[in-house]
């Protein structure tokens, strides 16, 4: 579903990503695990259109993604939920997911999404008349998947999910993604938290300063020397 | 008692031409971060068009009804002449800017407003007999008095309202109720509220946020058309220099309301009519200035984001 061959990108003169490839296929959970700094969110930025591909080549669905617009992208079924949420705190709970939807022309299929939300995540049709930025971070991670998921996505690209959360939300959200999965989406997850994520996913890749430094299937990265001793803190 | 009556419904009356010019500036603001300067000489060039239009159907001398229909037109025409006019601007000048250091298109945008204000003289010293006023280009223009300004409430009474002043309300009332429902209720208005509030989520959720911005230049200018229709008819005298010192006034009442707040601007536009109509009655017309501008600089001491409380991005 998406083929990434020795892909460059990076800010200005600094480049991050220095030659990555990798593939995620259809109905895969993929993780990419790595350090801070590793590239890793600079690498699904490029998936998604935000940051500029500079060298190699990026397919998504058999087609050439480099130079197409991220919002185009979105209309295609590559969905990115970033990092951080990104809530937009005045609109509210529901508008946020309308936006979520704001590609579709399928009002029926936007309101069976919107009911599948709200099954998910009932405390978001709890608070859907209140202003996106008034919820915990706990709910804004949910309203963010939430409104990720009402763009029908066809591949998801997840950016730290977990990130500040307390535990048990952060269960509930990777109950979600499985259920995501078994639901037909393909999946590439980045993730702090490698334990989890490993747990989750089909198959993983481990970056290390703008490169792949490891690539092996998810219960074979759990028990390599190298990465329990780095990311797994063994 | 009376008198301060007479003069908070004049100020509203002015205040409506203030906030119309001051949600074009909020809404660019609210989803650039840019003070387009050149808004209110756009205003200013859309009333010359506006005095132009009227004088070649000649509206001065028509009857009831061909006025009306006339006046329909030409509101059309310079809401649509000044939409335009500013989507232009917006592509050819702030566009290759959009990745530039803030200055810069704010630099930029002072230029333009220069170069309006040329265009405005220019068009004021036309060979055009519609131009009422003398051919002197710099000369105030005078405005035909399309609206009759008799005192509704009867010739001795104390209190003045004139149809005039219910037109200006009115359709201005009318033209914000239509932008409010639009900008809550529409796919489009909603997406330029999520634009403003995340520019980097809004192309996530699939939003061309470059036609989310003209979509936002092309409101803006026409708010701006129809506001130099009615100033027009209001004020009845026009020159080139009226776009500098409205747009000031607008810009004011915008940041007083909270710059890129949209009800914000409107609160604004209203309190900066108020308060000039309060203070040249009970003050002097000389202190006009001080006193609004003195009202500006107290509130961003006191209260900075505005009375509304300003469009602030979220910091994560």
């Amino acid at each position: 579903m998406l083929r990434v061959e020795q892909a460059r990108a990076g800010y200005g003169a600094v480049e991050v990503l220095r030659g990555i490839s990798l593939t995620v296929d259809e109905g895969e959970i993929v993780t990419l695990i790595g350090a801070n700094g590793a590239g890793k969110t600079t690498t699904l930025h490029t998936l998604s259109g935000l940051v500029q591909l500079t060298g190699g080549r990026i397919t998504f669905l058999g087609e050439n993604i480099a130079g197409v617009p991220a919002h185009e992208l979105v209309r295609r079924g590559l969905v990115h939920a970033p990092e951080g949420r990104k809530i937009f705190s005045r609109l509210t709970v529901l508008e946020n997911l309308e936006m979520g939807a704001y590609t579709r022309r399928d009002p029926d299929g936007i309101a069976r999404d919107l009911a599948r939300v709200f099954e998910l995540f009932p405390i978001l049709a709890e608070r859907r008349r209140q202003a996106g930025g008034t919820l915990s971070g706990g709910e804004q991670q949910m309203l963010a998947v939430g409104r990720a998921m009402m763009a029908r996505p066809r591949l998801l690209l997840l950016d730290e999910p977990s990130l500040g959360l307390a535990p048990l939300i952060v269960a509930r959200i990777f109950e979600v993604i499985r259920e995501l999965s078994k639901s037909g989406v393909t999946i590439l997850l980045v993730e702090q938290n490698a334990r989890m994520a490993l747990r989750l996913a089909h198959r993983g890749y481990v970056m290390e300063t703008g490169a792949i430094l490891l690539a092996d299937a998810a219960s074979a990265l759990l028990e390599n020397e190298t990465v329990r001793a780095a990311y797994l803190g063994e | 008692m009376l008198t301060l009556a007479q003069q908070l419904w004049i100020g509203l009356t002015n205040g409506m031409v203030f906030a119309l010019i001051a949600l074009g500036y909020t809404m660019v603001y609210g989803i650039l971060e840019l003070i387009n300067f050149a808004h209110g000489d756009l205003f200013m060039l859309a009333s010359f068009l506006a005095l132009t239009l009227v004088g070649l159907l000649g509206l001065a001398t028509a009857s009831g009804p061909v006025v009306v229909v006339g006046l329909l037109g030409v509101v059309l025409a310079c809401a649509i002449f000044a939409a335009l006019i500013n989507r232009t601007v917006d592509r050819v000048v702030y566009r290759p800017l959009r990745n530039a250091p803030k200055l810069a298109p704010l630099v930029s945008a002072i230029g333009v407003s220069f170069v309006f204000q040329n265009l405005g003289l220019f068009w004021g010293g036309l060979p055009l007999d519609v131009m009422g006023g003398g051919l002197a280009a710099a000369a105030p223009k005078s405005f035909p008095d399309l609206i009759p300004s008799t005192n509704l409430l009867g010739d001795g009474a104390a209190f003045r309202i004139t149809a005039k002043d219910l037109v200006v309300i009115g359709s201005s009332l009318c033209v914000m109720v239509a932008l409010w429902l639009f900008v809550t209720r529409s796919r489009l208005g909603k997406a330029m509220r999520a634009t403003a509030q995340n520019p980097l989520a809004a192309r996530l959720m699939g939003i061309d946020v470059d036609r989310v911005i003209s979509a936002t230049f092309l409101i803006g200018g026409a708010l701006a058309g129809f506001a130099a229709v009615i100033y027009g008819l209001y004020v009845n005298t026009i020159k080139f220099q009226d776009g500098y010192q409205n747009g000031l006034y607008a810009f004011t009442a915008a940041v007083l309301g909270g710059i890129g707040n949209i009800p914000g601007a409107v609160v604004g536009g209203l309190v900066i009519g108020i308060v000039r109509a309060l203070s040249d009655q009970y003050i002097g017309a000389q202190w006009q200035q001080a006193v609004v501008f003195g009202m500006l600089i107290a509130l961003l001491v006191f209260r900075p984001q505005g009375l509304l409380g300003a469009n602030v991005r979220e910091k994560v």
